[in-house]
């Protein structure tokens, strides 16, 4: 007993020294030292600023490099201005497309059973993984003028390919997942006690649908339309095979942006690019906000 | 549902049937003799193995990127943690351009990494570089959502267990990792093989040197030698059929594993 | 392995888990930490494993410091709420855990451990578990893995969070025992923690009782059911009638009425009687220290319980004997057979 005491007494110093370790100690168990976080945020900061902050803020910077005047005349040029239309109309027919059978599909997916469920999930994912220069190319061999449907076409004088249908086809092609893929988690999970209640209360297919399932997934509904429109709007590959590159006419802003760069009109290129890399600030933000939305909304089901 | 079915058939399998249709009208030895041309096979093999060691670059950086983004607090987390999109979200050829102009000879990138001797801009590094990029997204947000679910108990009970905390790491947060982080490879691949309009600017395209085989595709295609075009696309199509079927199974697996509460 | 646990206090901002914590526990014991959730039992087990630490105190193992140390280096078998089995590893290699990560220089060899893991896997009784997943086994299955696991480190102390807290009631009751032959069998110091006072009582030899961060009493089970030392415990175990008495001029009143009982040794003022709902006694209208009317009788096995409504206005429920049966309707005399007086409201 006595010599703990002395021992208590004697050791004050080591034992201020044994606290410090302690301090060290204590946080280690589900961190790690300091200089090794700091040389793991350092490396993931810098890797992500390389890879990814620097070529965004290129983009704008080359943009405006000759200033905001020769930035706004490049946008007002006549084939720049064509092609943000054309864009704008190939996403609203694919967007608009999608919509329908992404929503159709999901539907079927999620609230029914059948079998070869598997092989349409398979199919409806296919689109992410192919190469969109591959979904290009099934056009040109199904419309192309050596492609199965070529010859009936040309006898019945319909132009698909080089031109606005087959442009409208390929990107709904690539961007068919987005709704579809969006929307089937969500409509597992709420599974159809509710759609069940309302038709057990009287309401029709259409009125279930539109008065009880809509609502249900509408945050999820836009989310989709927003990464299938970010996609749409942004499809290089598929459109470049499909689209016969027609200056004024065939040409889509992510094909303006690759014409105009390898005519070595940076100025140009980069002011088309900058409208498609805000388009795509614009849709991470808006993201952002519906994933929120979506965990709101996933939250209040749960409780 | 009837509806469905035709509207799939008609968007996805009517097109990829065509595909193999066409393919079927070339004999073996066609098909054969295009694969193992000179070009062909040097075209898929940097294709395949840029897209390969780019996906490893992934998984380690993404590892690290997942890593500080989960477990760190440091300004600037939340923007990191939203800009790990852009490269899904930037248009490829926005991407494709932007990358050109960073590693260029004269660019931001370009001009230190000239300085030391290392050429990036329509080299070989410059495919791997752009494929690192459209990468990214893939490790980080399959890894991401995994890591934040493991259970802070497990790692409490390894460290009174004994276990150092590199013990922990390797042993138990690794391997719990494990098939989230090959899913990730297999994805940042798979986009890697097939990536187009941001490799096709970097990449200097030089036939066998630095010429990605979608490219190859879309230069038969412009020669009208579509039997060529389809042999490739057909070799392309069923390695991302075999990748996506490896990752289906292996989430499967995984889940099997999982419900351990 | 002796612990000492002196005077410590831990802040979850302003909240306080622990405030002034002392405690002593001997080699051998097995202790229960008692109390509802947010007392503070769950944070003391994992200041003295390593896992936290507090912001005042001190902790010592057989009379060293033993904050100094990490978790790591403690010793310490801690078995999680949630197990935290490794759901990668086999029952087997998650055993194993422990013993593969030494360090080398002290690391036994392959065969020591296997041995060693069949040996605790006999222990637990799951030899025939060693190579399921954990998502493979019953809950009541990978409480005891994780008890093996934490087992094989040689603890010099055995801490249990909630044990049994994630199990049906059946297993609970199995495991109960198990786990009090299991501790006479290895005789490891052990403390665990509970908000079942059955299972404290059943399991333990001595009881902590803790309330917002304090310890309100320290007893064997039959001193904590049997004389409580504040009213938390007397209401926390053990089922009680509590009422609102006023202590006054030797006399003692609920509402408006003086009860027939001796205030002698308690201070004036507003107070609460507590009396088991058992140790009520009943008699005739006019006998005992409360009269009230019967309102309601049920019949659990050997008790009746029945709801009373005191002629002071409370409304309680009593057990009694079988051997008289009592009608809803029938005023009866109420006389506590033992009752405790606590100060204040």
């Amino acid at each position: 007993m006595t010599m703990q005491i002395a021992d208590s007494v004697s050791l004050s110093a080591p034992d201020a020294r044994a606290r410090a370790h302690a301090a060290a100690a204590r946080n280690n168990l589900r961190t790690e030292p300091k200089a090794v976080r700091i040389v793991i945020i350092a490396l993931a900061v810098i890797f992500l600023t390389m890879f990814v902050v620097l070529p965004l803020a290129l983009v704008f910077a080359q943009a405006f490099s000759r200033g905001v005047l020769a930035y706004l005349s490049a946008l007002a040029d006549p084939e720049a201005l064509s092609a943000i239309k054309l864009t704008l109309v190939v996403a609203a027919i694919s967007v608009g497309l999608n919509l329908v059978f992404g929503l159709v599909a999901a539907w079927a997916i999620a609230k029914f059973e059948f079998s070869g469920k598997t092989f349409l999930i398979t199919l409806i994912d296919l689109p992410f993984s192919v190469s969109p220069v591959i979904s290009g190319l099934v056009f040109v061999l199904l419309f192309g003028a050596q492609g199965y449907f070529g010859g009936w076409l040309r006898d019945h004088d319909i132009q698909i390919l080089f031109a606005v249908p087959g442009i409208a086809l390929a990107t709904t092609f690539v961007t068919f997942p987005f709704v579809a893929r969006a929307l089937i988690p969500l409509m597992q999970e709420q599974g159809t006690q509710e759609e069940e209640a309302a038709i057990s209360l009287g309401a029709s297919g259409l009125q279930t649908f539109f008065r009880v399932t809509l609502p249900n997934i509408k945050w999820g509904v836009l989310y989709g339309v927003l990464l299938c429109n970010a996609r749409a709007m942004g499809e290089f590959g598929a459109v470049s095979v499909v689209s016969g590159h027609i200056r004024g006419e065939t040409n889509t802003m992510p094909l303006l942006v690759e014409i105009l760069y390898n005519e070595y009109q940076f100025v140009a290129a980069f002011a088309i690019a900058s409208l498609l890399a805000m388009l795509a600030l614009i849709t991470l933000i808006a993201k952002t906000v519906l994933e929120n939305h979506l965990d709101e909304g996933h939250d209040a089901s749960e409780h | 549902m009837g509806l469905t079915l035709s509207w799939l058939t008609l968007i996805i399998l009517i097109p990829l049937a065509g595909l193999f249709l066409k393919s079927l009208e070339l004999s073996p030895e066609q098909f054969w003799n295009i694969l193992s041309s000179r070009r062909t096979l040097n075209a898929l093999r940097v294709s395949f193995g840029l897209a390969f060691a780019a996906a490893c670059v992934n998984l380690v950086m993404g590892s690290i990127i997942v890593w500080a983004l989960v477990r760190y607090r440091f300004p600037g987390r939340r923007i990191f943690d939203a800009i790990v999109d852009v490269p899904f979200a930037l248009p490829t050829a926005v991407a494709g351009v932007a990358l050109t102009a960073l590693f260029a000879e004269k660019g931001w990138l370009g001009a230190p990494l000239a300085a030391l001797g290392i050429k990036v801009a329509f080299t070989p590094v410059g495919i791997f570089v752009a494929m690192i990029f459209i990468g990214i997204p893939f490790v980080v947000r399959t890894v991401q959502p995994v890591l934040q679910d493991i259970d802070p108990e497990i790692e409490e009970a390894a460290g009174s267990l004994g276990a150092s905390r590199w013990q922990t790491i390797i042993r138990v947060i690794l391997p719990s990792l494990g098939p989230a982080l090959l899913t990730g490879l297999a994805l940042a691949f798979a986009r890697a093989v097939g990536e187009y309009g941001s490799v096709i600017f970097i990449a200097g395209n030089l036939p066998n040197v630095s010429e990605i085989a979608p490219l190859l595709i879309v230069i038969r295609l412009s020669e009208f030698r579509y039997a060529d075009a389809t042999a490739i696309a057909v070799v392309m199509l069923v390695v991302s059929f075999v990748i996506i079927f490896a990752v289906n199974r292996l989430q499967r697996w995984a889940q099997s594993r999982i419900p351990v509460r | 392995m002796s612990i000492e646990v002196r005077n410590l206090v831990k802040k979850f901002g302003s909240f306080k888990a622990l405030d002034g914590v002392d405690l002593k526990v001997d080699n051998g014991e097995l202790l229960a930490l008692l109390g509802p959730s947010g007392s503070g039992k769950t944070t003391l087990l994992r200041i003295v494993a390593g896992l936290d630490w507090p912001d005042s105190g001190e902790v010592s193992f057989n009379g060293e410091d033993a904050l100094a140390q990490g978790a790591r280096e403690r010793h310490v078998g801690f078995v999680f709420q949630h197990y935290a089995l490794f759901r990668h590893m086999t029952v087997f290699e998650n055993v194993a855990f422990g013993l593969r990560v030494q360090p080398r220089a002290i690391r036994k060899d392959e065969a020591t451990i296997r041995a060693r893991v069949k040996e605790l896997l006999d222990l637990v009784q799951l030899d025939w578990l060693a190579d399921r997943y954990p998502s493979q086994l019953s809950g009541g299955q990978r409480q005891r893995i994780a008890l093996a696991r934490a087992l094989a480190i040689e603890p010099r102390i055995l801490l249990l969070d909630e044990p049994f807290g994630a199990l049906d009631a059946k297993v609970r009751k199995e495991l109960r025992k198990w786990l009090r032959s299991l501790h006479h069998e290895i005789n490891v110091t052990s403390i665990f923690v509970t908000h079942d006072q059955e299972e404290a009582l059943e399991v333990a030899n001595r009881v902590v009782v803790m309330d917002k961060g304090k310890i309100e009493q320290i007893g064997s089970p039959d001193d904590v059911y049997e004389s409580p030392a504040t009213a938390f415990v007397h209401s926390f175990i053990g089922e009680s009638i509590e009422l609102p008495v006023l202590i006054a001029d030797g006399l003692i009143t609920l509402g408006d009425r003086p009860l027939r009982l001796a205030a002698d040794g308690h201070a004036p003022g507003a107070s609460r009687l507590f009396v088991r709902r058992h140790d009520m006694l009943v008699g005739p209208p006019g006998s005992g220290a409360f009269e009230g009317a019967v309102r309601h009788v049920r019949n659990f096995g050997p008790v009746q319980r029945a709801e009373v409504a005191l002629s002071g206005g409370e409304t309680i429920e009593i057990d009694a004997p079988r051997d008289r049966e009592l009608r809803a309707g029938d005023t009866i005399g109420l006389e506590p057979r033992r009752y405790r007086i606590f100060a204040g409201t």
